[in-house]
């Protein structure tokens, strides 16, 4: 346990920092001084590993606030994080690092202002994460709109005005139902705060189910999930190299991370009633976008897909739990732990592997300008160091055993066999599929003659493009050869969340009788 | 013993690392002795270890480190070593030490010399993993990571469009398998929470301890959790060891550089899947539906895989069709429960066919890279290191008495032969008539590459001669075993080798298992190799092969015209052959152009017609026209809003009488 307010330290810090870097406009310091802020916040981050206490699962490093207490509404600024947050929390600043690191001198164009937007985005994301009052979470969850909208609009591609637009309406769209389900959950248990939610077993059915809805909606957009995933295609493509690393890396796991913070715990009644639905969904999704990503023309918006079959896996996790308990209740070690585990691991790994993905299309563009995969081919001739990175993600992009890849769709597809094999079967499905798309990418873009002038004139990787890949990749090899640092941190937690997720169940039953 | 162990797959992984990463400055010479030196010491701890277990009796079963706890399931990194896996680590370091020693000089000028040598050693890294493992998940690990290796060197010519095909096609139809071969853990782990094959053997010999639902498997209740399990590992072994109809990627390897083919498509990798069966043997004991299976498959490929090997004129896919003939033998042997056969012929058929590949390479040496054994003959002459370790390659595929492949051949078909299972009596049938095949590719081959006239072009005959001593010392090392490891047939058939016990708690586990009903060649019977030599003589497999034998000298040697009359007289079966039963078109129009059917149609139809079409920019399209509508009403005129008011102030006035005196 840490005696100051490090989570405050790890919101606040980048947000004070992006400041300074808007002040400090376009000089020399800038980028150091933006890189700086983001090391300190990394390093700070880490903290909350090494003083995480294993023996006593649960929240810490607490710290709460009256914030506002007017009108009868009580608002806190509460804090903590669990063995759930913290991978996301390390996550998120690591790769926000590289993402300074990676815009050093590619951008040109308001560098200041494009630093301070992705400093501010940092510290939203980390308040996303640690946020335990209900409306504190929404403000976070709202702010992160800002900085990512400005990323896309300003430094985006030629059709970003209608991504930013989709991209914006789509999700705001998503939360205004959840800021009316927690007014609501508010009027019934007379709390914000989260732990205050999570006991509230009575809530009536028919408004549970509006609630469930409006949760489905909200973060179902935001991981996404089919059918309302249109949005992120069309944003990557539009978003700047930075903008689309941490849009796939960051903001879709707070998608899943909401799934596991509101709806499983405080509707799990609905979640168990229709989790045969999410699950047929997260099936379908993956197989279907499995085939959508194959026949993309387009690098980038393959990559989306991709990511979006790869989220269908935490989905489908997050809801095997109801179909496995149903099937084995309350057996210890019958597979639910294993299928939270498996999303988990799932969202952390496609945290590294998607943001190396477009890092390395990130490579490509700034060198040839397009995205169309038949303007390359043979590029492995002229940039072997980028062609080895690039199969080393590719490969973890189809989950080969040994990289962070194949950790949570392995334990994914094995919780759903216990499920129901036919799960597992479809499940399954994503190793033919996954690597069809990302082999076929490979084969197109590195392998082959060289044959244009364009390609022919490629430059291998600089140090700085070297040294951020890099980084991912022993982040990637890291993850696969030994995960268990990571499972040992969220296990506890995930037995915690399990509690109380079963908790609702069981005060169904006790109404049903 | 442990750290021994463990150096063994750990040599390799460095060497390949060093020089991957570090190619330029180790330098060429500095990549093949980093290299060569680790598997070299491999191969000399492996045969410590060898010693140490087989001899000093102590099977060990370590783990390494924990991979992760979830869910109360351990995932593990660690090692079994018992006789089975020490004949396995043996084979594949020698194969692998030889394989490297050819390569420096196969590979003399190529400019990726070092990155080569870098991925036969991660190869040889990856299959010592996947031999060595004590659990399922590291199983699955090497699975894949030989599989990963195999991609990049059949690729290994990146710039040659038909390679990036070849090794797309083998990773993604290994897939399939692998598709399989998850789904099989995972049904393994549904009745017993465990990786780790002793503890899965002993919950499945005592019945599992866990609860068990018949709701994992519906609709598959009948068949049974083993069965189904057993099945789905065997489609991985499908995968990888190209069983039909999963055999499609193995020919197209040979776009891969010869020495890759030799260690990779031949002798090690590709016998992963029978070495995978053999080590589960406990399990497939208790599942006749799964032998029955593995006979019909082994029995299919060896047959029919066979036949298309006679009409490839290609030199390497001539040995290729031979590897997966031969693979469906070992195969069809699982199925007969005769694992230690199976193993012993892998082992076999490993020295042999190795040797023809390499053999074949210093033959594509000497001919300028030109593979057509049409254009060869009379190498005889020029090549006699290689005509002669070639014929010993031969005379061991072919199963000629005295060499290795006679005694484990003879012994598969012996065992099929003995076999009281339903699919025995085809798989017999099958294998017979494969001997006589397997004999006519083999000498057809040979005959016209060494034999007969020279028919290649004046500049390539007068460059014509023996490959330099590093490419003829592999071949004579490798000839060696090829023609005495039969000799072994005592012990490892017959003997207690591969009966050892395993560390277990439960004592009845040995590294090779057969249920009582399923024992085919029996102790009793087993008077010795010589005698075994006699007895072969005036078998039906002997006399087949000769006559393979003959009919190909007779074809090629004696009256050319014969081939093409027969060509002329079965163009019919000559065409069906040469498109490979027309598998390869069916996959590309069925799977390959299928699945782009789909995904064009999901992308048109769902994604941007429905979703985007409709739905999103259709809401879009509504809230604009609702606004165009609403606008009408913000007209700005004074007079306008004062009239609504009025109007709205009379309407609720009007309700409000109307609600309350009603």
């Amino acid at each position: 346990m840490l005696d100051w307010s490090i989570l405050s330290f790890l919101i606040w810090l980048p947000i004070l920092g992006g400041a300074g870097v808007l002040l400090a406009g376009e000089r020399n310091v800038t980028r150091q001084l933006a890189l700086a802020v983001t090391v300190l916040t990394f390093l700070v981050s880490l903290l909350l590993y090494t003083h995480y206490d294993l023996a006593r699962p649960g929240l810490q490093f607490g710290e709460q606030l009256a914030w506002i207490d007017a009108f009868g509404i009580r608002i806190n600024y509460a804090l903590a994080a669990d063995g759930i947050a913290i991978p996301l929390i390390i996550l998120n600043c690591f790769i926000t690092i590289l993402v300074i690191i990676a815009g050093w001198e590619v951008i040109q164009y308001r560098p200041a202002q494009y630093m301070a937007a992705f400093l501010i985005m940092e510290g939203l994301v980390n308040g996303v994460f640690a946020a335990q009052d209900a409306i504190l979470f929404y403000i976070f969850f709202e702010g992160m709109l800002i900085p990512m909208f400005l990323i896309i609009g300003i430094w985006g591609g030629p059709n970003r005005v209608y991504a930013t637009i989709k991209f914006f309406l789509y999700t705001f769209l998503g939360s205004v139902f959840l800021l009316v389900s927690l007014i609501y959950l508010y009027q019934q248990s007379g709390s914000f705060a989260l732990q205050d939610l999570y006991r509230m077993h009575d809530i009536d059915m028919h408004a549970q189910l509006l609630i469930f809805l409006s949760f489905l909606f909200a973060f179902g957009v935001k991981i996404p999930m089919w059918p309302v995933h249109t949005w992120l295609p069309d944003a990557h493509v539009e978003a700047p190299t930075g903008g689309s690393v941490i849009l796939a890396a960051i903001t879709l796991k707070v998608g899943g991370y909401a799934f596991l913070r509101f709806l499983l715990p405080i509707v799990g009644d609905m979640a168990a009633e229709y989790a045969w639905l999410i699950v047929l969904l997260s099936l379908w999704t993956i197989v279907y976008i499995g085939f959508v990503a194959l026949v993309q023309a387009d690098m980038k918006k393959l990559i989306a897909y991709s990511s979006i079959a790869h989220m269908a896996f935490v989905t489908l996790g997050f809801f095997l739990v109801f179909l496995i308990q149903r099937l084995l209740p309350g057996t210890a070690s019958n597979g639910a732990i294993m299928a939270l585990q498996g999303g988990m691991m799932q969202m952390v790994s496609h945290g590294f592997v998607s943001g190396a993905m477009f890092l390395c299309i990130g490579v490509l563009y700034d060198r040839m300008h397009t995205r169309e995969i038949s303007a390359y081919g043979g590029v492995a001739s002229r940039m072997p160091w980028f062609a080895a990175f690039f199969v080393l993600f590719s490969m973890a992009n189809a989950g080969l055993p040994g990289t962070s890849g194949f950790v949570g769709e392995f334990m994914v597809i094995l919780a759903s066999a216990k499920a129901n094999i036919w799960i597992a079967v479809v499940a399954a499905l994503t190793l033919i599929l996954g690597a069809a798309y990302s082999l076929w990418l490979v084969r197109r873009l590195l392998f082959g003659e060289v044959r244009t002038d364009a390609v022919n004139q490629l430059q291998d990787l600089n140090r700085r493009e070297f040294l951020v890949l890099s980084l991912l990749a022993a982040a990637v090899l890291w993850l696969g050869i030994w995960p268990r640092p990571l499972t040992d941190l969220m296990e506890p937690s995930l037995h915690q969340l399990m509690e109380q997720v079963m908790l609702t169940d069981v005060s169904i039953n006790e109404l049903g009788n | 013993m442990e750290t021994l162990a463990l150096l063994i797959p750990l040599l390799p992984l460095v060497a390949a690392i060093v020089t991957g990463l570090f190619g330029r400055q180790v330098g060429r010479r500095g990549a093949h002795w980093l290299t060569t030196g680790a598997v070299g010491l491999a191969f000399l701890l492996s045969l410590l270890v060898w010693r140490q277990v087989s001899f000093g009796h102590e099977p060990f079963e370590h783990t390494l480190y924990l991979w992760s706890v979830v869910d109360g399931v351990r995932m593990e990194v660690g090692f079994l070593v018992d006789n089975l896996t020490v004949m396995m680590m043996l084979v594949v370091t020698f194969v692998s030490l030889m394989v490297h020693v050819y390569t420096i000089g196969y590979m003399h000028d190529d400019p990726g010399y070092q990155r080569f040598f870098s991925y036969i050693s991660l190869f040889t890294f990856a299959m010592l993993m996947l031999v060595m493992s004590n659990n399922f998940l590291q199983l699955f690990f090497g699975w894949e990571a030989v599989g990963l290796v195999s991609y990049l060197l059949i690729g290994f010519w990146f710039r040659k469009d038909s390679s990036v095909y070849a090794n797309m096609k083998a990773f993604l139809v290994n897939r399939v398998g692998d598709f399989g071969f998850i789904l099989g853990i995972a049904t393994i782990l549904i009745y017993t929470n465990s990786f780790n094959y002793l503890d899965v053997f002993r919950q499945f010999q005592v019945g599992s301890s866990l609860p068990f639902e018949p709701g994992h498997l519906p609709g598959l209740e009948n068949t049974g959790a083993l069965n189904v399990a057993m099945i789905l590992l065997f489609v991985g072994a499908m995968g990888k060891s190209a069983q039909v109809p999963l055999h499609v990627w193995l020919p197209d390897s040979m776009e891969g550089p010869t020495p890759i083919s030799a260690l990779i498509h031949a002798a090690t990798m590709v016998t992963a899947g029978i070495f995978m069966v053999a080590r589960m043997s406990p399990l497939y004991e208790m599942s006749e539906m799964a032998l029955n299976l593995i006979l019909v498959v082994g029995a299919t490929t060896a047959f029919f895989m066979g036949l298309v090997g006679i009409v490839q004129n290609d030199i390497k896919r001539v040995v290729a069709y031979s590897t997966l003939s031969q693979l469906g033998y070992m195969t069809v042997a699982l199925g007969a429960s005769a694992y230690s056969v199976a193993v012993f012929h892998l082992m076999t058929h490993a020295f042999f066919k190795a040797l023809l590949f390499l053999a074949a390479g210093s033959v594509i040496m000497a001919m300028h890279h030109e593979q057509d054994i049409r254009k060869m003959g009379g190498l005889r002459r020029y090549m006699p290191i290689t005509y002669w370790t070639a014929l010993a390659g031969s005379l061991a595929l072919i199963g000629f008495p005295g060499f290795s492949g006679f005694f484990s051949k003879d012994l598969i078909i012996e065992a099929v032969h003995e076999s009281g299972l339903v699919a025995a009596g085809y798989a017999y049938v099958l294998l017979l008539l494969g001997v006589f095949v397997t004999a006519f590719y083999t000498f057809r081959m040979f005959f016209l590459v060494f034999h007969g006239t020279e028919r290649m072009d004046d500049h390539t005959l007068s460059h014509l001669h023996e490959s330099p001593r590093v490419v003829t010392l592999p071949l004579i090392l490798l000839a060696i075993p090829a023609v005495l490891a039969g000799y072994l047939v005592g012990p490892m058939v017959y003997g207690d080798f591969f009966r050892q016990l395993l560390p277990s708690d439960m004592a009845s586990v040995s590294s090779i298992m057969v249920h009582a009903n399923h024992q085919t060649l029996a102790t009793e019977d087993f008077h010795g190799a010589f005698s075994l030599m006699l007895h072969g003589l005036m078998a039906p497999a002997f006399w087949l092969a000769m006559a393979g034998v003959g009919a190909a000298w007779y074809i090629y040697l004696r009256d050319d015209s014969w081939a093409e009359r027969l060509r002329t007289r079965f163009s019919w079966l000559y065409r069906l052959l040469e498109n490979k039963y027309y598998l390869d078109d069916f996959n590309q129009k069925v799977f390959a152009n299928g699945a782009l059917y789909l995904g064009n149609s999901f992308l048109t139809l769902i994604e941007r017609l429905v979703i985007d079409g409709l739905i999103v920019n259709g809401l879009g399209r509504v809230v604009r026209w609702l606004a165009g509508w609403f606008r009408r009403f913000q007209t700005g005129y004074l007079y306008q809003y004062a009239f609504t008011m009025v109007l709205g102030m009379a309407l609720l006035l009007g309700w409000l009488l109307f609600a309350v005196s009603a």
